[in-house]
């Protein structure tokens, strides 16, 4: 493959390449599944689909919204479009997005299948794996007590068998290497070697806007496997990072693979975001979340802003990574087309977060309104190997490696 | 994990119903479709794999593929294998236009309920 940035050379087609990387550039570790020929093709296929419907099949459901759905919904109507629920429904209605949304659909459910045959198919080596470097570690808490709300169960988030929590046997990580391997389908690398770009995009953040920062102790809730948590841990070494999910299979690989990284100052708990009183009053310095608020309900974001905020130290700081939310400027169809994912790919408060007032929401679990926190990331990659989301054109809305930060000041 | 429950986990439902954006008939056979082009892919990169790496042990010249040239047995036999390629893969096309023909065809239902007549 060409370097990125340099000029592309008459008549070779291969100079101007503009696409994912192949998955091979992908870092491995040692609860990484092993994955044949086959199925690398396979994950390269499926993000080159991901990345053909977004490029060159997007234009086309756009121009169909400008010249048919739009102009039929006014003629019907005597009106135009009010909010995105119609503009949804009315473009259900139109070729352009039924042939788009049904290929889209069916690009997640060949990835999940894809990956979780690899992951099924090695999961007992892979526990044993997990095993030989987890087990009686006291970085790994496990509590079979924590219930799974119906917010996680009722549907299996962006169509993923089993979810974050289910377990196939005692000591499983299938749906962690699942997770972990195969999400490279979906960014098509634009969250980098070790799908943590969301991660180094926030230490990124947080060196350029709080230079003085120095966390001691540092939670992220929701972390999973770890992706986003493992680079907040790395840049500042001295610090201990906690991080909670509900997912036993995420929290077991999630260990692993971080010690299999070099990643030593990391704790995987099993807990709710909503009851985190294992951990007393004013624990940390810096809470985070990347990429999770919109996994959860409207109840649930309150106990767990709620807790944020009992949980800092005087001075600490808490920081939301998100896709943007809805405003007034942003155009009907593109919050329509936002909304995708919580109507067909299995993310149902996706779209009611978006809509929220983030800042008041912040104001209601006791932050105050100045001390609110904005900004805006995009996800940090080796650009040696990987496509760089802030220089990418593609919308592949709700996908892109672009996000908004908020958070606050305790 | 038994061969059988990863086959059966691996295309497992995720818990919420399937929305469908086509007529379900041919949203089901997009899909199937869809998966087949995707295997296609994945042939035709274990066959590239495999010429890169002929090229790499010297085995094969670049350019020897692009540059094949059958002979007129060899023709014969590859262009034979594309038609009944193709007779096999488009059967249901030749079988419903042989029914178009057939105007006295019963259905097998019809000669069932024919032949259960007592009288």
């Amino acid at each position: 493959m060409t370097a990125p940035n340099s000029p592309p050379v008459a008549n070779d087609p291969t100079a101007g390449y503009d696409g994912p990387p192949d998955y091979r550039v992908v870092g491995r570790h040692a609860v990484f599944p092993q994955t044949n020929h086959d199925e690398i093709e396979r994950i390269n296929y499926l993000a080159q689909m991901n990345r053909h419907l977004a490029a060159r099949v997007v234009p086309g459901v756009k121009a169909a919204y400008d010249k048919r759905v739009e102009p039929g919904f006014r003629a019907a109507h005597g009106r135009p479009i009010a909010n995105r629920h119609e503009a949804r429904k009315a473009m259900l209605e139109d070729p352009a997005f039924q042939t788009w949304s049904a290929l889209r659909r069916a690009t997640m459910e060949q990835r999940q299948q894809a990956g979780r045959w690899t992951a099924l198919r090695q999961n007992e080596e892979l526990a044993r794996t997990a095993a030989a470097l987890t087990d009686g570690d006291d970085r790994l808490v496990l509590d079979p007590t924590v219930a799974i709300p119906r917010y996680v169960s009722a549907v299996d988030h962006h169509c993923m068998p089993g979810s974050y929590h289910t377990e196939y046997f005692p000591g499983d990580v299938t749906n962690g290497a699942n997770y972990d391997h195969a999400g490279f389908v979906t960014t098509g690398g634009l969250l980098g070697k070790f799908t943590d770009g969301g991660g180094q995009a926030v230490v990124k953040w947080v060196k350029r806007n709080l230079p003085d920062f120095k966390p001691k102790k540092i939670l992220e809730i929701g972390g999973t496997v770890g992706h986003s948590s493992l680079p907040i841990a790395q840049a500042f070494p001295e610090a201990e990072m906690t991080i909670v999910d509900l997912g036993a299979p995420m929290l077991r690989y999630g260990l692993a693979r971080a010690k299999s990284l070099g990643v030593d100052n990391v704790r995987f708990v099993q807990a709710s975001g909503e009851d985190l009183s294992r951990f007393p009053d004013h624990s940390f310095d810096w809470i985070q979340t990347t990429m999770f608020l919109h996994e959860l309900s409207s109840r649930a974001m309150h106990n767990i802003l709620a807790e944020t905020r009992r949980l800092l130290k005087p001075g600490g700081i808490v920081l939301h990574v998100e896709q943007p939310q809805y405003t007034p400027e942003m155009p009907l169809f593109e919050q329509a087309m936002r909304d995708w994912d919580a109507f067909y790919n299995n993310e149902p408060f996706w779209s009611r977060l978006h809509e929220m007032n983030l800042d008041d929401e912040m104001v209601t679990a006791g932050f105050d309104r100045d001390s609110i926190i904005h900004g805006a990331v995009f996800g940090v990659v080796d650009r040696e190997l990987f496509p760089d989301a802030q220089e990418d054109e593609t919308e592949d809305y709700g996908r892109k490696a672009a996000w908004e930060v908020i958070g606050a000041v305790a | 994990m038994s061969f059988a429950d990863a086959l059966a986990g691996a295309g497992a439902k995720p818990a919420g119903k399937r929305p469908y954006f086509l007529e379900p008939q041919v949203e089901r056979v997009l899909a199937i479709t869809m998966t087949i082009a995707q295997e296609l892919a994945v042939a035709r990169q274990r066959a590239d794999t495999l010429e890169r790496l002929l090229q790499a042990k010297g085995v094969l010249a670049p350019g020897e593929i692009d540059g094949f040239t059958p002979d007129a047995q060899t023709s014969a036999e590859r262009q034979m294998w594309n038609q009944e390629y193709i007779a096999r893969i488009l059967r249901i096309v030749q079988q419903e236009n042989e029914a178009a023909a057939q105007l006295d065809d019963v259905a097998s239902g019809e000669m069932a309920d024919e032949l259960a007549k007592t009288s």
